[in-house]
């Protein structure tokens, strides 16, 4: 049986683990992206990138000053009963391992009124899903302002098509790109409803780099707007050069007949995010 | 690329008057890190009192909030956040007497008009090797409001930062002449 304090432990490790260990997808797309790169100055922002990767990971320091806020994700089997108050579980979590790790806290207790620094990164952000299968997959991911900053939704017509998604894409990055900390992880959504759209964006993020779609209609817009993307010219941290973008994950759902909800969240070249299976 | 020019702040401040948009720049000495909180602190002293608070006349921003001290250094992750949300800021700051600010990302047209108005430069550092930036701060102690934590005004001594000169005192930027040429290499 999955307890609540058995998530809150991963979530605690995960915490740690995504702040200062770079994903090996990424870090390989980094390398590869180094010995292809077109620009003097992109090459070198691509070794500053690698090495602070080798260094964090060395001397246990987070990759990004911004260890962001913490989205969880859970995908927990329909008969399992956790138990407890999860999500204080997890905020408990979240606040020992931020302590524990020398982590930046970076949460305003409020968006509108009472900006004060919540002082301990809490609340995190929680999803709960129920599958059929026992146990949990527990997501982790550490989301810094500056990409998420650069995201975007739009409500797009059904007339708009392929093309006007790979149009909204495109200027989204065009537009945001540099202060999203580039190469970047393009994460679109496409379908659902209004709210639950960015979410599809989001979970995009979760798919290695390098891994296409499953339908071959989406792993082609992938494909597709890779390349338009590294053909802007924005580059390594936005200071010139072809690699902009390490990937792109497009993640499509049902929508409305009359609906073509769009959104993009970008990772930036920490993409930070640890999956874990409790059992 | 030609080699890195060595600047110490504030004593070289001058010589980055001198610099090229898109030179790389190894930074030394003194700079203070300021992001969205500490701004509006600062320009609220600031009309106040007609002159910058904390000595910061002919001083440098860097727009960061590091993470607390790790690996025996006195910061952990240090690393530039996105210039663009200071933006509102900046020209009256550098009208005050701010020499350079350090962030990443494009910035609006008002702050490249306000280098060149006053002589100042936009400088930027790569976002996201703030493990590796880290390395290149010595020393670190906080000058004012230390209850915004990691937004708190604090005195920095750098050694050999990198970053590239993206808004020169001629108001040229790097992040679009960068794209123009790469974009122009990119296409076949």
């Amino acid at each position: 049986m999955v307890r609540s304090a058995d998530i809150a432990r991963s979530v605690y490790a995960a915490i740690a683990e995504a702040a200062t260990t770079l994903r090996p997808d990424v870090r390989a797309a980094l390398e590869r992206a180094q010995a292809i790169e077109s620009s003097p100055r992109g090459r070198e922002v691509l070794g500053q990138l690698v090495e602070n990767a080798t260094i964090a990971c060395r001397d246990g320091v987070p990759l990004c000053q911004d260890t962001g806020t913490v989205w969880v994700w859970i995908e927990l089997g329909a008969d399992e009963c956790p138990g407890g108050d999860l999500q204080a579980a997890v905020d408990d979590a979240v606040r020992s391992s931020y302590r524990d790790h020398a982590l930046r806290m970076s949460v305003a207790a409020d968006a509108l009124g009472d900006r004060t620094n919540t002082g301990d990164n809490t609340p995190a952000f929680v999803d709960v899903t129920l599958r059929p299968e026992s146990g949990a997959t527990v997501h982790v991911m550490l989301k810094g302002g500056g990409s998420d900053n650069a995201s975007a939704l739009a409500m797009l017509d059904p007339s708009a098509g392929v093309d006007g998604v790979r149009r909204f894409v495109l200027e989204t990055v065009s537009a945001k790109a540099t202060g999203a900390c580039p190469p970047l992880v393009v994460g679109v959504g496409v379908g659902g409803t209004f709210d639950t759209v960015g979410k599809l964006a989001k979970k995009a993020l979760l798919r290695p780099v390098g891994r296409p779609a499953g339908s071959p209609v989406t792993a082609a817009l992938e494909e597709r707007l890779l390349a338009e993307i590294n053909a802007l010219g924005i580059g390594p941290a936005g200071l010139g050069g072809t690699a902009t973008a390490l990937a792109v994950a497009v993640t499509t759902a049902p929508c409305h007949i009359a609906a073509m909800p769009v959104a993009v969240n970008l990772g930036c070249s920490a993409m930070r995010s640890v999956t874990v299976e409790v059992a | 690329m030609s080699d890195p020019i060595c600047v110490t702040l504030p004593d070289d401040a001058a010589s980055l008057r001198l610099l090229e948009v898109g030179t790389e720049v190894l930074l030394s000495g003194r700079v203070f890190t300021a992001r969205d909180a500490t701004h509006l602190r600062l320009v609220a002293e600031l009309a106040e009192t007609g002159v910058l608070p904390y000595d910061l006349a002919r001083e440098t921003l860097f727009y960061a909030g590091p993470t607390p001290p790790a690996a025996g250094r006195p910061v952990g992750a240090i690393g530039p956040t996105t210039a663009r949300r200071m933006d509102a800021w900046t020209p009256q700051l550098l009208a005050a007497g701010i020499v350079a600010t350090i962030g990443k990302g494009a910035r609006d047209d008002s702050v490249r008009r306000a280098c060149v108005a006053h002589g100042a430069v936009y400088l930027a550092a790569v976002g996201g090797a703030a493990a590796l930036l880290g390395t290149h701060v010595v020393a670190a102690e906080t000058v004012a409001y230390p209850e915004l934590g990691t937004e708190a005004l604090v005195r920095l001594e750098l050694d050999r930062l990198p970053v590239w000169v993206a808004i020169d005192v001629r108001g040229h930027e790097l992040y679009a002449l960068a794209r123009r040429s790469s974009a122009g290499e990119a296409r076949p």
